[in-house]
């Protein structure tokens, strides 16, 4: 059966993911094509992922960095880097 | 392997500082994030992942390659901090799902009885990433959302959507099933859609 607006919501990870099965797939996409409110929210979605992939990585307190590249040298220069 | 991290692991072994420095800028607040999941506090999860780099520092003669460098290194990260959780009597993160992981992406409200859009989505004025990263507001706003979401539904939204992982190689390192996987990034996205769409109505027309 073809899933309606709701059941698309929940089911857009499993169809990006590309998880669904072949039938399921169909179904998704014939929905989506007669759906232009659930092809809008498809695409919000895609546009959430791709905009979080635009979040910048964190970064890593001066005194981390310091202290890794203490162990590091201690590492390079044979000796055991610690614990 | 990948020869990204031969090269890496070849510049590391002949001591090359700068190449040490731009594995642990990969990954370190990753590292962090996810110890965090499975001890009592950030100066523990802090100390975990510092152990782990001594131990890849310690063990990368060794590292064979049968898996990616990152898995690697996030494997050893996640055995240590899950012994370091047991002792601290903790339960392990993924080994069940939350009721936060099973509400509705979208408000049920919105729908009719037959299960269609009553309230539609909104149209974004936005159709690129691009165009959202202008919209500095809204990048913040998704940034705020996601530091918002339970751990589990960030670490793994972090790690496919942020950090680019595929879903396998998350499933492994966090020793998550495939399914649970998804249904995480399923609940996290739905929010993080709801926080920009929220955003656009604002800003929009």
């Amino acid at each position: 059966m073809m899933p309606n607006c709701q059941q698309i919501t929940e089911l857009v990870t499993e169809y990006l993911e590309g998880a669904m099965s072949f039938t399921d797939r169909m179904m998704f996409q014939a929905h989506i094509a007669m759906c232009p409110s659930c092809k809008n929210y498809l695409r919000q979605m895609e546009l959430t992922v791709e905009s979080t992939g635009e979040i910048s990585p964190e970064p890593i307190p001066d005194e981390v960095s310091r202290e890794l590249m203490e162990a590091f040298r201690g590492w390079k220069h044979g000796g055991d880097p610690g614990a | 392997m990948p020869t990204q991290d031969q090269e890496l692991l070849a510049r590391i072994a002949e001591g090359e500082e700068a190449a040490f420095t731009e594995l642990v800028q990969l990954h370190h607040a990753s590292m962090v994030r996810i110890a965090m999941l499975y001890v009592s506090s950030a100066s523990v999860a802090q100390e975990v992942v510092q152990e782990t780099w001594l131990a890849v520092l310690k063990g990368i003669d060794r590292f064979e390659g049968r898996s990616a460098l990152k898995t690697w290194i996030f494997r050893i990260l996640t055995n240590r901090a899950k012994t370091r959780g047991q002792r601290e009597g903790r339960s392990l993160p993924f080994s069940a799902l939350g009721k936060e992981d099973q509400e509705p992406a979208v408000d049920p409200a919105r729908f009719n009885s037959k299960g269609r859009w009553a309230d539609p989505p909104s149209t974004w004025e936005v159709t690129t990433p691009e165009a959202v990263m202008e919209r500095g507001q809204a990048m913040e706003a998704l940034q705020a959302a996601l530091e918002e979401l339970p751990p589990q539904q960030q670490a793994v939204v972090r790690l496919r959507d942020v950090e680019g992982w595929d879903s396998q190689d998350v499933c492994n390192v966090l020793d998550v099933s495939e399914t649970n996987q998804r249904v995480l990034l399923h609940r996290g996205r739905s929010k993080l859609r709801k926080t920009l769409a929220e955003h656009m109505a604002r800003t929009g027309r």
